[in-house]
């Protein structure tokens, strides 16, 4: 069941668009906000919301690289890993990531602390490598630094 | 030199406000615009200055807003849509516009806006750009609340409101047409033209997509006038461009500069030249969906017909730059690795065909490819190419691929003469 702040968020963006089925990737944005992903559950009440199949809201829902279909953990790590960062060397930074909480992309640590994704060039390449954990973005990222930023993450 | 578009922002890199941007003239070419012009009389100008698309297409910006039905006839019903989903790897312009100046692109927006008659409007940022997409909030409350966005803009009878829409991530979304399919709430591909967006775009509205940049000239041309901004330049392209320089060179960054600056200029007094201890190999001119130039194209002007003559594009006027110590095969598999993974699966040829190049790439990095191998992806860079595929992701990922095989092939051969990459 959508929760009623859930709801009331969906509402106001179908109040923008000019027919429902239009406020799918916002709904999507809100559920996952509240519920950190979007479960197979949460398809199918989007898609009732929306007066949609539950395979329109799969097809949307599964296009798009930050809208999650398996669960994450409390923080999700985007290492760019485009064109400056390959030349500045953002793999020694995930071998490093790798190697500190156990995980490759697309795995969640045990703890459900952090997930870590790849992610297409985050648009600082003047100051790669880069990555964001949550909403902060970090740029000329070192080894060294890795365990000071994850800190901050508990 | 003139910086127009970067000149009154902050050296902390934090956006104006609308306190801040008014006391350097801000919103006086949009009073201008309200109270002195029609909106033929805009579209004239913005024409006439020759101000081309800076997203990387370099078409007339004017001329594109002129395809848009105008008058009683026209449908009530119109969308203007800043393209701020900057995706391209090595691109990061419209980032500094964004956090730095605001107010600037929304002002333009109102103008562009203003120019076609439209009364909605998006700024479609992708969801990475945070602080943007803090700012940008920011900004529209305050120019709502100051009258220059709403009903009835700074009394006039024309009313234009403004929404911020942040993405969920998908290189696709820089096409223009699969940008209005997200905005839609649907997936990403890209739509048929004709007919084109002008006429048919977002709900099937006349609607103009332009690029952050683009946009933040608008205002600049309307105060000083179509002839001033063709005198920025230093080539036959008018205004200026924001410049950007990454990889292995002393100071990556961006710079606001004349339109028509040297690739050298840009690498060597820009960018600080190479780092120690490494040499210039090649340069992507303008994102990675451009073919690379190398050494020998350092004289060549960047502007969009200097840069095309050279073989190459200008397109983002971001560039990226190989050296000696990064290995080419390796650089072209990362870049085919991206296209591979953005390909929104629309059409059959990008879809199976950047999977298969990828693999490949992969097999002769890894010391494992033939030589026929070479000639297998050479030929795909033809059947990817131009004119065999829905829109320009895959050929714009052949760039840098069919270029990479032509420069650097000795490169490819090493790779399989040694079984193994010779830079490792």
């Amino acid at each position: 069941m959508l929760s009623q702040n859930e709801i009331q968020e969906i509402e106001h963006e179908i109040k923008l668009v000019p027919y429902k089925k239009a406020a799918l990737i916002e709904s999507l944005k809100i559920v996952q906000k509240h519920r950190g992903w979007i479960s197979n559950e949460s398809v199918d009440e989007i898609a009732q919301h929306l007066g949609m199949s539950a395979a329109e809201v799969d097809s949307v829902a599964t296009f798009y690289n930050l809208i999650f279909r398996k669960p994450v953990g409390k923080y999700v790590i985007l290492l760019c890993d485009s064109i400056s960062c390959y030349v500045m060397g953002y793999q020694k930074i995930y071998k490093a990531l790798n190697e500190k909480l156990g995980i490759k992309y697309g795995e969640t640590t045990s703890d459900k602390r952090f997930t870590l994704l790849p992610n297409a060039c985050l648009g600082c390449c003047d100051r790669a490598p880069a990555l964001m954990i949550g909403e902060d973005l970090y740029r000329d990222v070192t080894i060294e630094q890795l365990d000071g930023i994850l800190q901050k993450y508990v | 030199m003139e910086r127009p578009l970067t000149k009154d922002m902050k050296t902390d890199g934090t956006a104006l406000d609308i306190k801040e941007y008014e006391k350097t003239g801000g919103y006086a070419a949009l009073r201008k615009v309200i109270k002195e012009m029609q909106p033929v009389e805009v579209q004239t100008v913005v024409k006439d200055s020759k101000l081309k698309g800076r997203g990387g297409a370099g078409f007339s910006t004017g001329m594109k807003w002129g395809f848009v039905p105008m008058g009683p006839d026209a449908p009530k019903i119109k969308y203007l849509i800043c393209n701020a989903d900057e995706m391209e790897p090595g691109t990061f312009k419209d980032r500094w516009l964004l956090e730095g100046n605001p107010h600037q692109l929304i002002e333009g927006m109102i103008i562009a806006a203003y120019a076609i008659q439209a009364n909605f409007s998006y700024v479609f940022l992708r969801w990475a750009y945070r602080e943007a997409a803090k700012v940008i909030q920011k900004s529209l409350d305050e120019a709502y609340k100051a009258g220059y966005l709403g009903d009835n803009i700074l009394g006039s009878a024309y009313s234009l409101h403004m929404y911020l829409h942040t993405g969920v991530g998908r290189y696709m979304c820089g096409e223009e047409t699969a940008l209005l399919n997200a905005l839609e709430g649907k997936r990403a591909t890209p739509r048929a033209k004709p007919p084109f967006p002008q006429i048919s775009g977002l709900y099937g509205k006349p609607t103009i997509v332009n690029n952050v940049e683009t946009l933040c000239c608008v205002p600049h041309i309307i105060n000083n006038g179509a002839d001033w901004f063709q005198d920025l330049s230093k080539s036959e392209d008018a205004g200026t461009k924001i410049y950007g320089v990454s990889g292995k060179v002393n100071r990556p960054g961006a710079w606001e500069l004349p339109i028509g600056v040297t690739m050298g200029e840009l690498i060597e007094e820009h960018a600080g030249g190479m780092k120690n201890g490494y040499k210039l190999k090649g340069i992507l001119p303008g994102g990675a969906s451009t073919d690379f130039l190398t050494t020998d194209h350092l004289d060549v002007k960047m502007d969009f017909n200097s840069v095309a003559a050279a073989g190459s594009r200008l397109g983002t006027g971001t560039m990226v730059v190989l050296d000696d110590g990064t290995c080419p095969v390796g650089f072209v598999h990362n870049l085919q690795h991206f296209f591979a993974q953005e390909s929104c699966g629309w059409c059959t040829p990008c879809r199976e065909g950047l999977p298969w190049i990828e693999k490949i790439l992969l097999s002769l990095e890894n010391g494992e490819g033939k030589e026929q191998d070479i000639e297998l992806i050479d030929m795909h860079t033809k059947l990817l190419g131009p004119g065999n595929t829905f829109c320009a992701l895959a050929p714009g990922a052949m760039e840098p691929l069919q270029s990479a095989i032509k420069y650097f092939k000795e490169d490819f051969m090493e790779h399989v003469r040694g079984k193994k990459c010779p830079y490792d």
